[in-house]
């Protein structure tokens, strides 16, 4: 199976095809319903954001409380198309991966084309087992969100398959 | 009559929803399992497998199945013979809240549905009957929203034909498309009033699903559950939505009585990871 890195993900972009399995290593930001409104939000009076969003993944995921001795509760996608919304704005300032389950919205699968990004599924209802992919995780901001703050995760060999590609091709069409 | 203190039924409450979010329910391993066998393609067995390893997981390391547990809906049963010593709805609440925290579950509940918040535990949505008897018994069912999104009622005509009702399922089930979690499983509530339909399709997740040969089936209701879960699985949603013949894992019904002018239909679908708890104080 490919293996892919967020870091390279420029280079490795254009190999991709929705439908394509492969597994992820690098960075990954965690963010949901309430930190995609903040931080479109943000984007649009051109405030400060809490993450550099150039170049970054974000895996709508709010993850469970953390048990003693793991580095991560059960954390697996959530629908992605509750985001569609607020996905272009991020795209616009540099968003290059995300991550969930579903599908997206027409509007979404052009912008993606339009920015050369990706949209990948992963294991949906499967957060026990996804958490194993997790190497290291930490709560970055939105902390008083609870589970939807933005947690900055480093994954190792995570799970994917393509569900839009960089041309906006959708594994669903 | 009986005597129950609050206190025994916050304890059950907690251990409740401990066992529903970290063991999947028996039936729906085994519905999952017969899936896996049933299916050729190597990508929607693989992402069979994945739910089933999830699982296994789940319960060796008391992790939860989903991290979405659920907003936590809890079915109370209590005899007629009881008398509860105490806060029932306190306790109940308490317990979700014991066991969420015991067990690393997720704060997914807002205090104020507009004005939102920060995420806590609880309350529950909890629905109590009397029956008779002098026991009490609880269900926790964690659901997560996801599915619970896909919820959909129609107020049909008395008139209608009972294809037009298996259309509107089966519609709802397209609607959910790859977004819900498939496989899934379906709850119907059919009669009543508009409440009580959603009420009944809610609890129709309950029951123990079962895939039966039709033909053995002599139930009209039973039939009905069977002939749309083969319908439905001609759909070519599959797990993830990736394609597959396992759409469903199971189609549950209830019914009731309803008045001469209506017919309320509600559809209720569940994720793969149908988590629920009984315990019997």
């Amino acid at each position: 199976m490919k293996r892919i890195n967020t870091l390279l993900i420029e280079k490795q972009l254009g190999g991709l095809k929705a439908g394509d399995e492969v597994l992820l290593s690098g960075i990954v930001y965690t963010a949901r319903d309430q930190a995609h409104k903040r931080l479109a939000e943000a984007i649009k009076k051109r405030s400060s954001l809490p993450i550099d969003l150039k170049g970054a993944f974000i895996y709508y995921c709010g993850p469970t409380a953390t048990p003693r001795g793991k580095v991560i509760g059960s954390c697996g996608p959530t629908t992605s198309f509750r985001m569609d919304e607020f996905t272009p704005v991020l795209l616009k300032v540099g968003l290059r991966g995300m991550i969930g389950k579903g599908r997206r919205s027409k509007e979404v699968c052009r912008q993606i084309k339009k920015y050369k990004a990706v949209y990948f599924l992963t294991y949906a209802g499967c957060g026990a087992l996804l958490s194993k992919y997790v190497v290291k995780a930490e709560p970055i901001a939105y902390k008083e969100l609870g589970p939807e703050a933005v947690y900055k995760l480093e994954v190792k060999d995570f799970p994917l398959i393509v569900g839009v590609d960089s041309q906006g091709r959708s594994v669903y069409d | 009559m009986r005597r129950i203190t609050a206190s025994w039924i916050r304890d059950l409450v907690a251990q409740l929803c401990l066992k529903a979010n970290f063991t999947l329910r028996g039936d729906v391993i085994t519905q999952l399992k017969s899936a896996y066998i049933r299916e050729k393609g190597k990508r929607t067995k693989d992402i069979l497998a994945a739910i089933m390893d999830n699982s296994a997981i789940a319960r060796r390391e008391n992790l939860a199945i989903c991290q979405d547990t659920g907003m936590p809906c809890v079915f109370i049963e209590i005899g007629q013979e009881v008398i509860i010593k105490g806060d029932l709805k306190k306790a109940v609440n308490k317990g979700i809240e014991d066991g969420y925290k015991k067990g690393c579950l997720r704060s997914s509940v807002v205090r104020d549905p507009l004005l939102r918040g920060k995420p806590v535990y609880g309350p529950a949505v909890i629905h109590i009957d009397i029956v008779r008897g002098d026991k009490l018994k609880i269900i926790v069912l964690p659901k997560g929203f996801g599915c619970e999104n896909k919820s959909r009622l129609r107020m049909f005509n008395p008139t209608i034909e009972i294809n037009a009702i298996k259309e509107f399922i089966i519609e709802t089930v397209k609607m959910a498309g790859p977004e819900a979690c498939p496989p899934y499983i379906i709850g119907v509530g059919i009669g009543g009033t508009a409440d009580y339909a959603t009420f009944l399709a809610k609890k129709a997740l309950l029951k123990k699903i079962a895939n039966s040969p039709l033909r053995k089936l002599s139930n009209p209701i039973k039939k009905l559950e069977q002939e749309l879960m083969a319908e439905i699985n001609k759909l070519n949603i599959g797990p993830m939505g990736l394609g597959g013949k396992s759409t469903v894992i199971g189609v549950n019904i209830e019914t009731y009585p309803t008045h001469i002018a209506g017919l309320p239909v509600a559809v209720n679908i569940s994720c793969h990871a149908l988590r629920s708890a009984t315990g019997i104080i």
